[in-house]
């Protein structure tokens, strides 16, 4: 990470009002609390911060979720009650309801701006209860949307072991007994198991993705040789991974730069920095960074990545030469666009809340070199964009696809523009080799679904060329 | 504290938010942190929106933690004046700004002076009124607001109009069943021969509302909306207002023959009597439906209903007066108002729950075992949970709950809709209920669960584990095309990799 200097200087970088539309990065505990199946998160914040969460999640929150608000009250705002008390009692409650292995309480505005000290309740209150109480400060005065994980993940860093666990013989003997159990099975698959990996030093990934995203990713590098010796988040909170001075790390999603930072910083870990693995040229060149670092040859991913895109052509045929228009709300904007560039799409504007130069620098000089081998302009990246102008921009470039945050994508359909629910990127698996073509199913199923009703004849559908 | 996980009426600015946004050329402006704007995905998901929302936000961000808000707010402000040239901007605080105590209301005035539009600031306590308080409050702020404008230019018109006509108070957006509700409404001051003088706030301009004087009097069908500037308009005006709810068949009779008696002492010699006689007997089939067969099979059934005060007494009393069903518990959440829900249900209902606690909702209900629930979304789910039917009724609501086809719950037509509601409900229980007695509708065992039951293909520990990851409902179909896959390769054992090396393959 000395990449300051090599970030790319053709690509245009711009800032505008930071007025827009975007979810609250609370909304982090919708996929976290399911990713991480033994915690607990706590919101403490107000009424705004539970109705967001309610309408934000749907059905979601029907299902006996494991997160709660801690509705503050005016005695809570005016100190007339006690922070400590009001959180033991409501913790003790959730304690003896759930008994979690973990209580991650996320501070919101309302907490900062009350000053209420969080960080330093939660180590007595830990102590009190027994149960660790992890603080992320994921409020809008400071972030946006997917930068919630990033608070969370960055404080669940701290938390991980230093060293393993004294449970090493105990492995090896269940180990044993699965080595009996497979006792006639085929010869080669008992050999495969250590000596399939190269030696290197431990990798350590990091990032909230689905189980079965994670499987993927891991059997990929597993066929460099390469071992990933932990997740973070893993399954459970009490597997949290062994992190030693010296690891290395490497990030899958473009919003974690606090969480890289931290590992740098506080646990002298060396961070991989590459592109992420979104797309199958992003999965590539991330696998081929992390070789890089390890010294080994990467083999097979020629093959590997021409087969995927051969695999993809059908979507590829719909979007090629077409415009696509990021407005920005979700951070995976960079290496989305890089992706559809690579697909033959052009982008003018990718808006994005934030933008860490330094933890995208790989990323970003894979965009730019995109964008020069497809010939294709290099997009103007807005950080803190202007909904207002980007709609005055949009309405001028008439870009054949729009993604986009719900509160615009309806009015601009109705206004003839093809939109994408940016929103679904996050939800959607999308990372690795095998889950680029569902990318391209969402970009595609505008233009496919607009096709379809294209002969009606009805493609703008408000009264006056309304203002926007 | 308070530990909370589901809340039925939303925090005070979405309230302002819906009355602003709901008149036409009014912009709101919210003081508050990036992701607040909610409100505009509601609108825009909910509501199937076609514009966009005029909401924006005034950012909260560190820097106005550190320095104050500035010229911000007042640079929003004028900034939006010239953009978009609305009639009024309301800017409105949320719970951030509530804490900050910034002196909005001097932002307002100092933006006022260079702004063509008017300004104003959505007077509502974030920590003491909630959603549907705060919506009551902004509207008659609003009206107040331009009915002094209006007399102080010397222009509020003080003539009524030669026939007799009406406001209809209430109707906003994001309201349950808010639009269709207006169209009945306009259909039924028809065929009285009552004229619509203003709707208000939906679709109105804040430079009709000088007019609201002219009408003979105000319909206010919701308890929670629009009371506080009725009230406000007969003080000043002496303009008397009907306040009475019009859904289900007696209360709809009731509306009117106050909205008879309310014209008549203005000198319209009006008799409805024949109209209520000839709707309710042969119009509406409400009526007609409590006498027939059906309807018979429901009586003494136990039900629950709950939600806002004016949905839970109104259907409260349609369940027990015009259909015989027991209702066993009425309840709202809307605490405030208390006094005036009890007073309207007790006679119907054998508890009253004034509570906007759903855990102790959920526990009424399983204490009960109603035959059906009518509640809000909410309930519907504690139904599903204890398999008991819910019909909705009430607002907090999803997008199923804002249809396209035409379902008004007031006047005639509302009726009809309510007898399907409600028995559909009914009925739907009893053939579960008899399903379950007799065993299911299939008497024999399913023996094989599917197709590829004789497969000679061995899954390996950590494929069958990822394949038991994937949703049940298409396991089957990887099940096979993995195999498929594996097949034509000649692998025997289909580990992890082998089933997402099938899966690009295949391209799915």
């Amino acid at each position: 990470m000395t990449l300051a200097e090599t970030e790319p200087q053709a690509l245009n970088f711009e800032c505008e009002t930071g007025n827009y539309h975007t979810f609250c990065p609370i909304s982090c505990v919708a996929w976290l609390y399911q990713k991480i199946e033994d915690s607990f998160f706590l919101v403490i914040g107000t009424k705004t911060c539970g109705y967001f969460l309610q309408n934000a999640m749907g059905v979601m929150i029907f299902a006996e979720p494991r997160y709660a608000m801690a509705e503050l009250e005016e005695g809570d705002i005016s100190a007339q009650l006690n922070d400590y008390e009001e959180l033991k009692r409501l913790c003790l409650q959730i304690k003896r309801d759930r008994n979690p292995s973990v209580i991650v309480w996320i501070g919101t505005c309302t907490t900062e701006i009350i000053k209420m000290d969080l960080e330093g309740l939660a180590p007595r209150l830990e102590a009190e209860l027994g149960i660790p109480i992890v603080v992320a400060r994921a409020n809008g005065l400071d972030y946006a949307f997917t930068q919630g994980e990033d608070t969370v993940l960055a404080a669940m860093v701290n938390r991980c072991p230093d060293k393993p666990l004294a449970a090493e013989g105990d492995k090896e003997e269940r180990n044993a007994i699965t080595k009996l159990l497979n006792f006639g099975r085929k010869k080669e698959e008992i050999a495969t198991s250590e000596s399939e990996y190269v030696d290197h030093p431990p990798l350590v990934l990091f990032g909230s993705l689905p189980d079965p995203v994670v499987t993927q990713l891991t059997l990929e590098l597993k066929k460099q040789g390469i071992k990933v010796s932990g997740w973070l988040p893993a399954k459970r909170y009490t597997e949290l991974p062994v992190i030693e001075e010296g690891y290395y790390v490497s990030g899958v999603n473009p919003f974690l730069s606090r969480t890289a930072t931290t590992f740098m910083r506080r646990r002298k870990c060396k961070l991989i920095g590459a592109p992420f693995p979104i797309g199958p040229d992003g999965t590539r060149a991330w696998i081929e960074k992390i070789c890089s670092v390890f010294g080994i040859e990467p083999k097979g991913l020629d093959d590997r990545e021409a087969q995927i895109w051969a695999g993809m052509e059908d979507y590829l045929q719909l979007i090629r030469g077409k415009s696509v228009f990021f407005m920005g709300d979700n951070l995976l904007e960079i290496s989305l666009a890089r992706f559809l560039i690579r697909c033959g799409m052009s982008c003018p504007e990718i808006g994005i809340p934030y933008m860490d130069k330094r933890y995208q620098a790989a990323e970003l000089t894979l965009l730019e070199k995109t964008c020069h081998e497809m010939g294709v302009p290099t997009p103007r990246i807005v950080e803190k964009p202007d909904n207002y102008n980007q709609l005055q921009r949009i309405t001028a470039l008439k870009p054949d696809l729009v993604i986009t945050g719900m509160a615009h994508a309806n009015p601009l359909e109705a206004r003839g523009i093809n939109t994408k629910w940016s929103v679904e990127f996050t939800f959607a698996q999308i990372h690795g080799f095998t889950n680029a073509r569902d990318i391209l199913e969402l970009v595609t199923r505008p233009l496919r679904r607009n096709t379809e009703l294209k002969d009606l004849g009805w493609d703008k559908l408000v009264r006056e060329e309304a203002k926007v | 504290m308070k530990l909370a996980y589901w809340m039925y009426a939303g925090p005070a600015h979405i309230g302002t938010l819906r009355v602003a946004s709901s008149f036409k050329n009014v912009h709101a402006i919210m003081h508050a942190p990036i992701g607040d704007d909610y409100f505009n995905v509601m609108r825009s998901m909910l509501e199937r929106e076609r514009d966009f929302t005029p909401v924006t936000t005034s950012v909260v961000d560190r820097n106005v933690l550190a320095r104050g808000s500035q010229e911000k707010v007042v640079d929003n402000i004028t900034r939006k004046d010239a953009e978009e040239h609305p009639d009024l901007i309301v800017l409105t605080p949320t719970c951030t700004s509530s804490i900050l105590q910034e002196d909005l209301q001097n932002f307002v005035e100092r933006a006022q002076i260079e702004s063509k539009g008017d300004v104003m600031l959505a007077d509502v306590n974030h920590y003491r009124v909630n959603e549907l308080q705060a919506a009551d409050r902004t509207l008659h702020q609003i009206v107040q607001f331009y009915i002094e404008k209006a007399r102080r230019k010397g222009d509020l018109p003080t003539d009524k109009t030669t026939k007799p006509s009406v406001n209809i108070f209430g109707i906003s957006t994001l309201g349950f069943h808010n639009n269709h509700d207006c169209t009945e409404l306009k259909r039924l001051m028809a065929a009285l021969g009552i004229e619509v003088n203003e709707v208000i706030p939906e679709g109105a301009s804040v430079h009709n509302i000088k007019n609201l004087s002219r009408a003979w009097f105000n319909l206010v069908p919701y308890r929670e909306l629009g009371l506080m500037s009725v009230q406000y308009l007969e003080q000043e005006f002496g303009q008397p207002y009907v306040d009475v709810t019009p859904m289900g068949v007696v209360e709809t009779a009731r509306c009117i023959r106050k909205i008879q008696s309310v014209i008549n002492a203005q000198g319209a010699n009006v008799d409805y009597e024949a109209y209520i006689n000839e709707q309710t007997l042969y119009v509406s089939q409400a009526a007609w439906f409590s006498r027939s067969i059906d309807c018979q099979n429901l009586t003494g059934k136990k039900a629950v209903v709950y939600g806002d005060s004016t949905h839970a007494a109104a259907i409260t009393k349609v369940l027990s007066r015009e259909m015989g069903i027991h209702v066993v518990l009425a309840g709202t959440f809307c605490k405030y108002d208390e006094e005036w829900f009890r007073e309207q249900v007790s006679e119907y209902c054998d508890e009253v729950l004034i509570t906007d606690d759903h855990g102790a909702v959920g526990d009424a209900i399983a204490r009960i075992e109603p035959s059906a629930i009518f509640g809000t979304q909410m309930e519907r789910h504690v139904g599903k949970r204890l398999d008991i039917p819910c019909g909705v009724i009430s607002a907090p609501i999803h997008v199923q709950n804002f249809p396209i086809g035409y379902k008004p719950f007031v006047g005639y037509e509302g009726t009809n809709q309510l007898v399907d509601l409600i028995y559909n409900s009914f009925t739907l229980g009893m053939e579960d209920h008899l399903l379950e007695i007799f065993g299911g509708h299939d008497t024999k065992d399913v023996i094989t669960k599917g197709i590829s039951a004789d497969s000679d293909l061995a899954w390996s520990k950590d494929g069958q584990a990822e394949l038991n990851k994937i949703p049940g409902f298409v396991r089957g179909k990887v099940k096979r095309n993995t195999e498929k896959f594996a097949r034509d390769r000649n692998i025997e054992v289909i580990t992890a990799e082998v089933l997402y090396a099938a899966k690009e393959a295949v391209g799915a």
